[in-house]
Formats: C-alpha cells, structure tokens, sequence
C-alpha cells in the first residue's frame, strides 16, 4: 500500500494483532530503546567471542590488576586474565540460564494454570492450594539448600558446567512459574464462558483443541509480559546464588561470579567488579522495560 | 478482629504443614545419607553422629521419619550444630534479633519512601515528578541488592570514609556512643534493602492510587467541600492500600532473599549470613532449621498481612 495516498474506500483495517502490538509497543520509547540495548548485548556476547580472541584463563601477571587499557578493554582480574573475555563467555552463560529458567517457569506454568482453569472442583482446589504454598516458601534459602544438596549428584551424571547449569535452571524455574499459573488459571476462568469457546465446543471440538486452538492462544498476551520478567528474575537469581559463592564454580565465569570475585579488590581494582555489575543492571534493567511496554503493548483494554 | 485473627493462624497451619512437608521432602530426596559426609568429618566424634541418626529415624518408614522429624522441630529440638558446637536452637535465637531489626527497620524505610512518592506521583499521572519517579522506581527495582551493596560501600566507605563496612556485634562503647556506632554501621543495609523493596512498592502504590482516584465516592468526597489533603489521605489512600498489602505480602520472600545477601555483604551477623556460613561448611542441622526459621518468618509476616488486611478493609474482618 502506498502511505502517500490513502484511498477512503480501502480503510486499514488489515492491520494483524501483532503489527497493531508492534506500533503500541514503538510508542513506549524507554522499552523501545531497551530492545536496541538488550539487542547490543546480546549480539556482542554471541559474535563478540568470535572476533575477540582473548582466552578466559589466559594468564599474564605482567598486568595483574591492570586498569582498562587498549591491550584489555575492561582491565584484568588478580590473575592477569582478561575481564572483557571473562565478561564476553559470562554473557552466555548469564542470559542462556535466563532464558531457559523462563522458559521452564512458563512452560510449568502454563500447564498447571490451564489444568486449574479447565477443570472445577477439587483439582483446581489443590492445584492453587500447592501454587499458593510455593508462594510462601523462603525462596533462596531453599534455592541454597537444593543447590547445596543436589549438586554433587548432578556434576556426576552431566559433568561439572553442564550439571549446575541444569540444576540452576530446574530450580530457579521450579520457583517461578506460580505467577503464570494463576494468570492463565484467571485468563481461562473468563475465556472459557466466552462465545467463541462455546461455539467451538458445539462443533464438537475437543478439549485439548478448544485450549489449545482457541482459548491459549488468546490468553498469551500476559504470558508474555510474565515471561519477559522472568527473564529478569532469573538473571538476578543465578548472579545471586553465584555472587553467595554457591553457584556456577569459579573457573566458570558468569556475570555473577566475577562480581563475587571482584568484590574483594575494591579498594585495588574497580573495574573489575564494576563491568560485571553495570552488565548485570544494564540487562535487567532493558528486559524490565521491554517488559513494560510489552504490558502496554499487549494489553487489549488500554487505548493508546 | 480477634476472631478473624484467630481463624487466620488457623489457616497458616496447613502452608506451615506444607511447607515442612517440602523441606523433608527435599531432604528424603536428596542423594545418599544426609549424615554420610559426617563420617569422614574428624570434628564429629561417631558417637554424636550414631545419636543423630537414631534421633532423625533414619531406617523407619518415609511417614514416620516425617512425622517424628516435625515433632522434634516443634519441640526445638532442633540438633547441635558441628561447627559452632552448641545447640543449633541458641545458636539460631542469637542471630534472629540483629535479623529481624534489619528487616523491620528496611521496610519501614521502603514504606517512608514508597507512600508519599507514589501518591504524589499518582495524583498527577504524567507530570514530570512521576516521569522521573517512575524511572527511578526502574532503576531502583533492576539494581540488585548485592550491586547496590558494593556500590555503597566503594562510595561511603572506600571513597569517603564516613561509614564502617563490616557490621560489628561486639562494640565496647556505652550509651549514646554505643547506639550511635550502631546506627552508623546500620545505615548502609538498611539502605540498600529499604530502596530496593521501596521501588517496587512505589510502583504498587502508584498503580493503586490510580485504580481509586477516579472512583465515584472520590468525586462525592471533593464536591462536599473538603479539602484536597483529607481527599487523599483518609478517602484514597486507605482503600488503595488494600491491594498494595496483598503485593507486600507476596513479596516477603523476595525480602528475606534480600536480607541474605545484605547480611553477607555487610558481614552482619544476622541468620541469613548464619545460613550462608553453614552451607559452606556442611552443617547440615544448622541448614535445615534456618530454612524452617525463615518459613516460620515468612509465614508470620503473611499473617500480619492479613491482619493488616482485616483492618484496612472492615468488609472483610467481620465476615
């Protein structure tokens, strides 16, 4: 179509719901700039490594301590290796727990909540009597205390990086998905009773094929919203769990890590705990802002 | 209110059920013997670790064990720490007071900070004073506290010298000097936790507001004639705050979270440091009856939530 002429007689009216999101979500300009933010990162922590060719353990004590420099861009750590590298291999680790945490969170979520939405009575019952339990459980020190009893079974079965990034992710996703749950679980009360659905089912659609095909689909939008938070959370919770000394082991450096390792050479070396931890707020910051003008851009009641 | 008080802790004694039905699941569950590391441990002399497993039942069946597990937990028997050697029960209720003040007075600071920014915030939506609240709110919740924590203390301790950074329990001064010292090495947790929960409650606060100032019964109260302060305070705010003590109340968790990592970068010696120290160190008795502790707190701080609710909204106290 050719925005310089508008015909009358040929209105707009094909705009698909997800342009019509696109254009709501352009208008929230922090969340917009967030997503070029979140987008830098995430480009240079994936390409970065392939052109930056510093190893993680390269060691030089020729320049331990080393402010940024033109030879290490973001300085070197007590062992001379170089940060921007350690920073670069940690932004992986980092974001991939994050996503993968919010990918388990929603997905457990999701089930539950559509399990407690479609059937009545006593499942629905227990299903939000166990998510209002986990609501109220101590998070971390439970996350502590999983992590300090589990982990030496799963570094034997997936091998060191491997198994505590499974049990990391299993549990700061098994401690997440209750907020999902009960949107879908709300979302479903109210779609279920709708026209559609009704006309749906007279069709003799299934019940799986009435969730799946009819009443998920519309119930995605504060889905979404949740699960770019979670994506947040979850970053927040493993640099935590890291910075405490009980997550990712020291050789392998997440965001975290070198954070907790920088921590005591404050007074020395700056830099090298402060790359990490703008890192880690930087990143939290944008997704919580993409996150927002999703809300705005997804929420059908809003007119903007 | 005492009847509804009454059936609240009624209902809190499932979700404690629950909760230390998880707890001893999670330990039943966990690979080989709880207490198998204890006997390569030098510190543990065999008989104190055959007198741990005979306590804890460990060759009875799974309900049993459960059952006699919870008993001996809320007796207080609750197990002798290996490495402090002394009953993990006196252990736990000398850390517990330095914890809870810390908590305490950082809400307090979050609620000082959170109301009236949120309220002025909501009464004029969009101006600037809530363009630039809400950002910081942003900001505010997306600092992690441990980031926060070091950036205090490069600041106010490395750069400017003007406060203490590790917390000291034993401080030898007297009278004003000693609350004074107290109230100096305080003021950096209680910042950091108190901004960080203030952010995301000035968010809650912001949106509650927003909810109830346009509500009919606000217009009635305006055209009666009264004045705008008395609008907001006793018509607005007290109905918005009913939503916002539910939000509070779901994020308790999330706030002890942050009280450990306060009390480990403070060094304060707190029971979330306490935790901390014995995960590192195996103690598995001193590990599982914090984790109950901060169940216990978490539950209690939801009870007061509720109670809170009860007076804030009389629809639902007296039902």
């Amino acid at each position: 179509m050719n925005p310089a002429a508008p015909s009358l007689s040929k209105p707009t009216t094909s705009v698909s719901p997800w342009a019509e999101a696109w254009r709501r979500f352009k208008r929230h300009r922090l969340a917009y700039w967030s997503l070029w933010v979140l987008g830098a990162l995430v480009l240079a922590v994936l390409v970065g490594p392939l052109f930056y060719k510093v190893g993680i353990n390269d060691i030089d004590f020729k320049a331990r301590l080393a402010s940024p420099t033109a030879g290490h861009l973001m300085g070197t750590d007590d062992l001379g290796r170089d940060i921007l590298a350690r920073m670069l291999y940690g932004g992986r680790i980092s974001l991939s727990v994050g996503l993968a945490a919010m990918l388990m969170a929603v997905t457990v979520g999701v089930v539950i909540g559509s399990i407690a939405g479609m059937s009545r009575g006593w499942v629905d019952s227990v299903l939000m009597w166990v998510t209002d339990l986990f609501l109220s459980l101590p998070q971390l020190p439970l996350l502590l205390l999983l992590i300090f009893l589990f982990r030496d079974k799963l570094k034997s079965i997936f091998g060191l990086e491997l198994g505590i990034f499974i049990l990391i992710v299993m549990v700061i996703g098994g401690f997440r998905w209750m907020p999902v749950a009960r949107l879908v679980r709300a979302q479903f009360f109210s779609l279920r009773e709708k026209e559609f659905v009704e006309a749906a089912r007279a069709l003799g659609a299934s019940v799986p094929r009435q969730v799946v095909r009819h009443i998920l689909p519309n119930s995605l939008g504060p889905v979404i919203v949740a699960g770019t938070i979670d994506v947040a959370a979850a970053i927040i919770a493993e640099s935590t769990l890291s910075f405490l000394g009980l997550g990712f082991p020291p050789d392998i450096p997440t965001w975290g890590r070198i954070l907790y390792d920088g921590r005591d050479y404050m007074d020395m070396a700056v830099h090298w705990a402060m790359f990490p931890g703008m890192a880690i707020f930087i990143t939290v910051l944008s997704i919580n802002f993409i996150g927002d003008g999703l809300r705005d851009a997804l929420d059908p009641r809003r007119v903007l | 209110m005492f009847n509804y008080i009454l059936r609240r802790l009624l209902i809190a004694l499932p979700s404690l059920l629950g909760i230390s039905l998880v707890l001893f699941t999670v330990l039943a569950l966990a690979p080989g013997d709880p207490f198998e590391d204890l006997a390569n441990n030098p510190n543990v002399p065999a008989e104190v670790r055959m007198a741990l497993r005979a306590q804890f039942g460990l060759d009875d069946p799974v309900w049993q064990r459960y059952l006699q597990w919870l008993s001996s937990m809320l007796q207080g028997n609750w197990g002798f720490s290996f490495v402090s050697r002394i009953d993990v029960d006196t252990l736990i209720w000398q850390r517990i007071p330095v914890t809870i003040a810390v908590i305490g007075l950082s809400q307090l600071l979050a609620l000082l900070v959170a109301l009236p920014v949120g309220v002025l915030a909501a009464i004029k939506p969009y101006s600037w004073f809530d363009r630039i609240a809400s950002t910081l709110a942003f900001v505010g919740f997306s600092l992690p506290t441990f980031f926060t924590g070091i950036l205090f203390i490069l600041f106010f301790s490395i750069h400017l010298g003007w406060l203490p950074f590790v917390f000291r329990a034993d401080i030898s001064a007297t009278g004003w000097e000693w609350w004074w010292e107290h109230f100096k090495q305080s003021i950096m947790p209680i910042t950091v936790l108190g901004l960080f929960q203030g952010a995301s409650w000035m968010r809650y606060v912001r949106s509650a507001v927003l909810d109830v100032i346009r509500l009919d019964y606000v217009t009635t109260a305006r055209s009666k004639g009264l004045a705008e302060r008395v609008v907001v305070i006793k018509h607005v705010v007290r109905n918005a705050l009913i939503p916002v003590v539910t939000l509070v109340a779901l994020q308790m968790p999330a706030v002890f979270g942050g009280a450990i990592v306060t009390e480990q970068i403070f060094r304060i010696p707190g029971i979330g440091s306490l935790l901390i120290d014995a995960i590192l160190r195996n103690d598995t008795p001193v590990i599982m009856a914090v984790t109950f502790v901060f169940s216990c707190l978490v539950i209690f701080f939801n009870l007061v939530a509720d109670v809170l609710y009860g007076w804030l909204d009389p629809r639902i106290s007296y039902r």
